[in-house]
């Protein structure tokens, strides 16, 4: 199995401590002297620079969280000005406002390198034809693959999402070996496949590289049964750099973290305190080389554990399990990010109540589905069909423009939707992960 | 002239419409004209009912969404000239209809209309000597 970096990703694991040591002060003296946010915070705390020697200080340090990016919306975290970023990505915040990441010329090339990682873990190289099928944009993931292509020599065919008709004709006509995609869009694709009357002999495809929303292993065997591929899990989130945070290598045994540049840590979401390696808890990111963004004991909210052992592939960096779930009420739709408290924040500006509301997610034919049940108020309430029909439809459209995913609303009778104690119950989630 | 009319979200499933009459019935609230519209998922129930504010809190407190609207009505022959007749008139005076429904008794109809316009509406149908019903005597019949 061919290995992109090995110096790095089969460092000796002292050394690599000592490195992440030194970077990680580095950053530290950077966010510091550059981002008041966090001179701010590490005042508060009693902390400057000098109180982070090691690696081991880390804990010292407050966390950072989607709250604070979005308290500091758009560009109030950056640690450069903004003639030194050359790219801005955003991905859907908790209440409309985007989340915004921004990259230097050298953030740019470490996400590249990391991609690059990822890829030849798959056992992609210059040789091979690589269909990039998650969306191009804002959005990181079209554009962290394509980088990620270029760099090692592959030929890069950026087709984007959607179109399936047109991606199983490229797949077969160009000979794509890699596949990259959402492994729902997978399923889905190999399901068009099958319909199509497409012969497997007729496709040279031998890898994907599936990520930006949680999968089980039963979807693994689905997807690697019906396209007759290896399927690979990929894990990352826009705040820290998006794809190539973390990959599965052909060994199928955890994603390797890339820690020289992003160092994990588990805690435990109720306490706040760092846990001991293998325990499950929630995923914690201190990026210590990005230039543009860079941040500090990030939450992703992911919950999952690490294991430091060396891998059969030859890497040492740690590799983090699956991710179970999440310690928040964050959805992962189609690969794009949904809180609760944005439908809500729409139906408030529709109609100036909040009604009772249920979001159901489904999947069906592999493909994740949303539907948002709503009581029907007196405020909203139309005597006339074709007056109600375009509330709903208005409903629709602002949902799909605020939230970038399209929502079926149904309407109910006031109590049509089931009370539960305390709580209340916003979301029922069907699929099965 | 102007009759207050109950609108009624229902969802589009076996029992509602049951619900609302039987929860009208315990009260003892009459039904002198129904009428529902509906799509493949929910419907529109339109009562007119003897007591509209009495019968409204009930349904209120039995949680349905309601609404009061003003509806017209007028008395005319059954036959479809009478009815072509009003339309006509008040198409002619630019008022939109947007919905109507009617019942007859005897040889007689009565039409209910939802018009974009009420006032103007019983102006001009009063003009052409139409016969408009007023609430207290609709809820008679």
């Amino acid at each position: 199995m061919e290995i992109w970096n090995s110096h790095f990703e089969c460092m000796e694991r002292n050394g690599l401590k000592h490195i992440q040591t030194e970077r990680l002060r580095e950053t530290v003296e950077r966010v510091y002297f550059n981002v008041p946010y966090y001179r701010n915070k590490m005042q508060q705390a009693g902390l400057g620079p000098e109180s982070i020697q090691s690696i081991d200080d880390l804990a010292k340090l407050p966390f950072t969280t989607k709250t604070d990016l979005r308290d500091n919306y758009p560009f109030s975290l950056f640690a450069v000005p903004m003639s030194e970023i050359v790219r801005i990505h955003a991905s859907s915040g908790t209440t409309g406002k985007p989340t915004v990441v921004g990259y230097t010329r050298n953030d740019i090339s470490t996400w590249s390198e990391v991609m690059a990682r990822t890829l030849t873990s798959a056992g992609a190289n210059r040789h091979d034809f690589i269909q990039i099928a998650y969306g191009y944009g804002l959005f990181t993931g079209g554009l962290g693959l394509h980088y990620g292509g270029e760099k090692i020599g592959a030929s890069v065919i950026p087709i984007s999402g959607g179109n399936t008709t047109r991606q199983i004709q490229l797949m077969r006509d160009f000979g794509s070996t890699v596949l990259a995609c959402t492994p729902s869009y997978a399923l889905f694709l190999a399901e068009a496949i099958a319909e199509s009357g497409i012969k497997r002999e007729e496709l040279r495809l031998k890898v994907g590289v599936f990520g930006a929303e949680p999968w089980t292993e039963n979807m693994r065997r689905e997807i690697e049964d019906k396209l007759k591929i290896k399927a690979l899990d990929i894990y990352g989130l826009s705040e820290v750099i998006g794809p190539g945070v973390a990959s599965e290598c052909l060994s199928q045994s955890g994603l390797h973290i890339n820690e020289d540049h992003f160092y994990p840590e588990i805690i435990d979401p109720e306490t706040l305190k760092v846990l001991p390696p293998g325990l499950t808890g929630e995923l914690v990111f201190t990026t210590i080389t990005k230039e543009g963004l860079p941040l500090i004991r990030y939450r992703t909210r992911d919950l999952t554990s690490l294991n430091y052992e060396k891998c059969k592939c030859g890497r040492t960096l740690v590799r983090m399990n699956k991710c179970l779930g999440r310690s928040d009420d964050m959805l992962i739709i189609r690969g794009v990010n949904l809180f609760p408290s944005q439908v809500e924040t729409v139906l408030l500006e529709m109609s100036g109540i909040t009604p009772h509301y249920l979001l159901i997610v489904d999947r069906i034919n592999n493909l994740d589905t949303l539907e948002l049940k709503v009581e029907v108020e007196e405020a909203f309430f139309m005597d006339k069909i074709s007056q109600l029909e375009a509330v709903r439809q208005k409903l629709q459209n602002n949902l799909e423009n605020s939230i970038g995913l399209s929502i079926k609303v149904t309407f109910v009778e006031p109590k049509g939707i089931v009370r539960s104690e305390g709580k209340a119950v916003r979301v029922v989630d069907k699929r099965k992960f | 002239m102007i009759i207050p009319q109950l609108s009624v979200f229902l969802e589009n499933k076996t029992g509602r419409l049951t619900e609302v009459l039987e929860v009208l019935g315990e009260e003892n609230i009459r039904i002198t004209a129904l009428s529902v519209a509906d799509t493949s998922e929910f419907g529109i129930l339109r009562l007119i009912v003897s007591d509209p504010d009495k019968a409204r809190a009930i349904l209120k407190k039995h949680d349905f969404t309601v609404n009061l609207t003003e509806v017209i009505s007028v008395m005319a022959p059954s036959e479809a000239k009478f009815y072509a007749k009003i339309l006509k008139i008040l198409s002619d005076l630019e008022i939109s209809v947007e919905y109507t429904y009617a019942f007859s008794i005897g040889d007689k109809s009565v039409i209910i209309l939802r018009c974009s316009n009420s006032d103007k509406a019983i102006e001009g149908l009063k003009k052409h000597e139409m016969e408009l019903i007023k609430a207290s005597d609709l809820y008679k019949i």
